[in-house]
C-alpha cells in the first residue's frame, strides 16, 4: 500500500484554500507523517487562483511531486488548471455545487448545500472538502473533531456540524496507516527563521512588509510576549535598518528582514554596519526579480547581489540555508557570528523557504546558543575601535558609566573620531580584514558545507539554498553525489574542495538565469561541467532534475 | 564661552569656517547639556547622533556617547537607539540637507509617532560641505554651483511641515543668540516626547544671511504654546518665501501626547 501522498487544494483567494490545506497537513502530521506544503499564490486579495501543494512522506522530503494522488477543487478552475496533474487512478473530490464532472474517481460533495443547511458562511465549504477528504483516507472521526476543536473558538460547533455532515455523507476508499512517530509541528521559514534568532537572544525586529518575508514580521509581532521580542514596523527599508543599527549600537541584537527590492534600499547602510562595526542578521527573502518581478513567486537571483552588497571592501557573512530546521539554525547562529565579529551578515532565503510550510524537527533550537562577544571594560580609556591582534574590539554601550561610545560612518580612529590620514586610513581598514581573516578561519570549523547521496560517485550535483530539497531528493534517486554550501562568504573553500574530492563531472543547479553560484565557484578555479537553470518563478521539482541529468549525462555519453 | 569642568571637547580639529554658525551652536548645546549633567541626567545616558554635512561634524568635537550615521539618516538610527535603551537621552544634530533632503521622511514619521528624542536642525539654508547648492529650505532664486541661474524651487518652511506631522516641540532659533538657544535646546531635551528646533544658521562660505537674521529675528514670549492655531500665525509671522517680514524665534507650539515606545 502506497506511504506517500501528493493532495493538491485550490480555490480563488479568499475561500480558504490555504487553511484548508494546512488542516489536512496537521492531520496527517497527527498521523506520524512529515508533511511539506508549497503554497502558490497570486499578488491579489480575493479571486484568482490558490493552491497548496501538499507532499505527505514517512521519510522526510523537501519539495513537490509533478503528480497528485487527491485533487480538491473548491471551485472549477482548480480542476481545469490541475487536471493534467492528477495521476490516473488519482482522485479528485469537489465542490459539486459548483461544477460537475463525469470522471471515475471523481467524488462530489455538495459543500454549498452542506454549509448553507447549517446556516455557516461561504468559506466553510473548505471544511466540507477537508472532511470529506478525512473521510475517503480512512482517517478516523475523533481525530478530525479533535483537530478541528483546537483549531476553531468563535466558529467551532458550527464547523464542526459541517465535517460531521460531510464525514457522514461520504465512504473510505482508503485505511492511511499511522506511523510510529512523534507529531511533529508544521512551520514555515519564516516562522523557523524568527525561532532561530529568538533562540540565539533577538531583542529587536525591525521590518517594513514585503513579500515574502512579511511572514517574520507577522510571526514575531504576534508573539512579542512569549519570544520577549520587540517588533518594530517603519517608513521604509532606510528608517528600518538604520533604526536597526542604532538599537545594536545601544546593545540589542537586533535583525531586519525584507526581499531584493528592500535589500537594494538597504545596502548603503549594510556598508556603514561594516564601517562602524555594528553587528546586524539581514533576511534578504528572494522572490522573482528585476524589480518588482512577479512578487509572490520563488528565485534564487540575488545571489550576486548578496554577495557584492555594499560599496568598498566589505566584511560580512553570507549564508544561504536550503530548508526550515537550517534557516532556524543559521538565523540564530548568525546573530551570534554577527557579534562575535561586530559585523553584518545576510541570511539568503527565498520565497519557497519563507512561505512554505514543514514538518519541523524542534531539536534543531537546542543547538542555537545564545550570542557572546568580547566585552570592553573601563579601566582604561574605552575605545570602541581598540585595534587588537584579531581586530576585534571590547564592546561596550552607551548608558556605561566612565565610558563614551562612539561610532562612525566615517573612517575613524580607534576612539571613533574621524580621520582622514593615509596612516590611520589603511590601518583601520586593516584592522576590519584582520577580523575577516578570523572570519575565514571560523567558517572552515563549522559544517559550511553538506554533502549527502552518495559520498562516493564520480557524478555530483552542486545546488544551494532550498534547490537542496529537490537536488538532495534527485541524489538520492539517482545515487550519485549532492554537494550543498550552505556559507557561501567568506567561501568554505577548503570545505568545497574537499567535497569536490574525487568528482569528474559536476552540474550546477540554480534557480536564476545567469548561473550565479557557477561564477563565485569559477573564482575558486571550480569547473562545473554543465547548468541547469530554472527562473520561471518556479521552485525545482525533484523530477524535472532527474529528466535534466539523464539528458546531460545521456549526451555526454555519446 | 563658559569653561566648564566637564571636559565636554575631544582632541579632534575643528574644520569649520572661521565665523560659521556652528559655534554658536556647539557652544550653546555644550552649555545646555553642562546644565542638564548637573540637574542630574548621568552624562553616560546622553548619546548624539549626527549624519553628514558640516553640522555632522559636531559629534568629533563633542566627548560624548555618539553615533556619525549616514546622510540622511541620523534620525532613524535616534529612534533605534532610543527603541533599545529607554533611559538614553538622544539628540540628534543634521543639516538641511540631511533633515528636509535626504532624510525628510524619517523627520516626518519621527514627529508622527512622537518619539522621545530631540532634533536640531542646522538649517544654513544651502548645501555647504559640497560647495554650496540649494536644498529644501534655499530661497527661490538661490545661486550655486548647480543653479548658476537661481533656483527655479520655492522652498518650504520645515516649521509649517512639521507641525502637520504632528510633533509635540516645534522651535525655531537662531545661532547668534546663544542663550537663547541654549535654553530652548534644554527645554527640547527635557520635553517628554519629540523635540524638534530649526536652528537658523548663516554659511559664511555660501549663504552668508547674518546682517539680514540680525535685522529681522526676535525673541517672542512664550504663550498660547498648545494652540496650535496661535502656532500657525506665527510661524506665518516670517512670510518665509519673501523674506521681507520679521522672523519670531522661540518655541511656538509644545503639547503633551502620549510617547511612542
Amino acid at each position: 500500500m502506497n506511504t506517500e501522498y501528493s493532495i493538491l487544494i485550490g480555490g480563488a483567494a479568499g475561500l480558504g484554500s490555504r487553511r484548508a490545506g494546512l488542516f489536512i497537513a496537521k492531520l496527517f502530521s497527527s498521523l506520524g507523517y512529515y508533511v511539506f506544503i508549497y503554497d502558490d499564490y497570486q499578488s491579489l486579495i480575493r479571486g484568482g487562483h490558490s493552491f497548496s501543494n501538499l507532499r505527505i512522506s514517512v521519510s522526510k522530503k523537501l519539495s513537490s511531486c509533478f503528480q497528485i494522488d487527491f485533487l480538491i477543487a473548491l471551485d472549477k478552475r482548480t480542476w481545469n488548471e490541475h487536471k493534467s496533474e492528477l495521476k490516473k487512478e488519482g482522485t479528485l473530490i469537489y465542490n459539486n455545487n459548483q461544477f460537475n464532472v463525469s470522471k471515475s474517481q471523481a467524488i462530489g460533495i455538495p459543500a454549498q448545500t452542506i454549509v448553507q443547511n447549517l446556516g455557516g458562511k461561504k468559506i466553510m465549504e473548505n471544511i466540507a472538502l477537508v472532511a470529506g477528504l478525512a473521510k475517503i483516507l480512512g482517517i478516523e472521526w475523533k481525530i478530525l473533531k479533535e483537530l478541528l476543536t483546537k483549531e476553531f473558538n468563535k466558529s467551532r460547533n458550527v464547523n464542526l456540524q459541517i465535517a460531521k455532515k460531510s464525514f457522514e455523507q461520504n465512504k473510505p476508499l482508503i485505511k492511511i496507516k499511522k506511523i510510529k512517530r512523534k507529531n511533529l509541528p508544521l512551520l514555515t521559514g519564516n516562522e523557523a527563521i524568527a525561532q532561530g534568532a529568538v533562540n540565539a537572544g533577538l531583542g529587536l525586529y525591525f521590518a517594513y512588509p514585503m513579500t515574502p518575508a512579511t511572514g517574520i514580521l507577522h510571526y514575531l509581532a504576534g508573539h512579542s510576549q512569549k519570544f520577549k521580542t520587540k517588533t518594530i514596523q517603519l517608513e521604509n527599508e532606510l528608517a528600518v535598518i538604520n533604526a536597526a543599527l542604532g538599537s545594536a549600537y545601544a546593545g540589542a541584537p537586533s535583525m531586519v528582514g525584507t526581499s531584493g527590492g528592500g535589500f537594494a534600499l538597504m545596502t548603503e547602510s549594510l556598508s556603514l554596519a561594516c564601517q562602524a562595526e555594528i553587528p546586524l542578521v539581514i533576511v534578504n527573502s528572494q522572490r522573482a526579480a528585476p524589480a518588482s518581478g512577479v512578487p509572490t513567486y520563488t528565485a534564487q537571483g540575488d545571489l550576486s547581489f548578496s554577495l557584492t552588497a555594499g560599496h568598498g571592501d566589505i566584511v560580512k557573512f553570507l549564508v544561504a540555508p536550503g530548508d526550515a530546521e537550517e534557516s532556524c539554525y543559521w538565523a540564530g547562529k548568525l546573530l551570534s557570528l554577527s557579534w562575535e565579529y561586530q559585523t553584518p551578515s545576510i541570511l539568503l532565503v527565498d520565497k519557497q523557504i519563507s512561505e512554505s510550510t514543514f514538518s519541523f524537527d524542534k531539536r534543531i533550537l537546542e543547538k542555537i546558543k545564545p550570542i557572546t562577544y568580547l566585552k570592553g571594560d573601563i579601566s582604561n580609556q574605552y575605545m570602541r575601535y581598540q585595534d587588537t591582534k584579531s581586530g576585534i574590539s571590547p564592546l561596550l554601550f552607551p548608558g556605561k558609566k566612565g565610558a563614551v561610545v562612539k561610532a562612525n560612518s566615517y573612517e575613524h580612529d580607534e576612539a571613533g573620531i574621524t580621520i582622514e590620514d593615509e596612516f590611520s586610513a589603511q590601518k583601520m581598514q586593516d584592522k576590519r580584514l584582520k577580523k575577516y581573516k578570523e572570519m575565514e578561519k571560523a567558517i572552515e570549523k563549522m559544517k559550511a558545507v553538506n554533502v549527502c547521496g552518495n559520498k562516493k560517485s564520480s557524478r555530483a550535483i552542486l545546488a544551494w539554498g532550498s534547490t537542496k530539497g529537490p537536488a538532495k531528493e534527485a541524489a538520492e534517486d539517482l545515487n550519485i553525489k549532492m554537494i550543498q554550501p550552505l556559507v557561501i562568504q567568506p567561501f568554505p573553500e577548503k570545505q568545497m574542495k574537499k567535497a569536490l574530492e574525487g568528482v569528474k563531472n559536476l552540474v550546477l543547479i540554480e534557480g536564476n538565469a545567469l548561473g550565479q553560484l557557477g561564477s563565485v565557484l569559477y573564482s575558486y578555479g571550480i569547473k562545473i561541467d554543465a547548468k541547469i537553470l530554472k527562473y520561471n518563478a518556479r521552485p525545482f521539482l525533484t523530477e524535472e532534475i532527474k529528466k535534466a541529468l539523464d539528458k546531460i549525462w545521456k549526451n555526454e555519453k555519446k | 564661552m563658559k569653561k566648564n569642568n566637564l571636559k565636554l571637547e575631544t582632541s579632534c580639529v575643528n574644520t569649520w569656517c572661521p565665523g560659521c554658525g556652528n559655534f554658536g551652536i556647539l557652544m550653546a548645546f555644550k552649555q545646555a547639556i553642562t546644565s542638564l549633567i548637573k540637574k542630574g541626567t548621568p552624562r553616560e545616558n546622553i548619546v548624539i547622533a549626527s549624519g553628514i554635512g558640516c553640522a555632522s561634524k559636531i559629534v568629533d568635537y563633542l566627548n560624548l556617547n555618539s553615533f556619525c550615521s549616514l546622510h540622511g539618516r541620523p534620525i532613524a538610527t535616534a529612534e533605534g537607539i532610543k527603541i533599545a535603551n529607554d533611559k538614553l537621552k538622544i539628540i540628534v544634530f543634521d543639516g538641511d540637507g540631511g533633515t528636509y533632503n535626504e532624510g525628510i521622511s524619517h523627520l516626518i514619521h519621527a514627529a508622527k509617532r512622537n518619539i522621545d528624542i530631540t532634533v536640531l536642525v542646522h538649517d544654513n539654508r544651502c548645501f555647504a560641505l559640497t560647495t554650496g547648492q540649494f536644498t529644501s529650505t534655499s530661497p527661490k532664486g538661490f545661486k550655486g554651483k548647480s543653479t548658476p541661474d537661481g533656483s527655479i524651487e520655492e522652498p518650504f518652511d520645515p516649521l509649517k511641515l512639521i507641525m502637520a506631522s504632528n510633533a509635540t516641540f516645534i522651535a525655531r532659533c537662531y545661532s547668534s543668540k546663544v542663550a537663547h538657544l541654549r535654553d530652548i535646546i534644554l527645554a527640547g531635551i527635557q520635553h517628554k516626547g519629540f523635540s524638534f528646533i530649526d536652528i537658523l544658521q548663516p554659511c559664511v562660505s555660501f549663504f552668508n544671511t547674518s546682517e539680514f537674521y540680525n535685522k529681522k529675528v526676535y525673541e517672542m514670549p512664550n504663550g498660547n504654546l498648545n494652540s496650535e492655531k496661535h502656532a500657525l500665525k506665527k510661524i506665518n509671522e516670517w512670510q518665509y518665501k519673501k523674506e521681507g517680514s520679521r522672523i519670531p524665534i522661540g518655541v511656538f507650539y509644545k503639547i503633551n501626547k502620549p510617547i511612542y515606545k
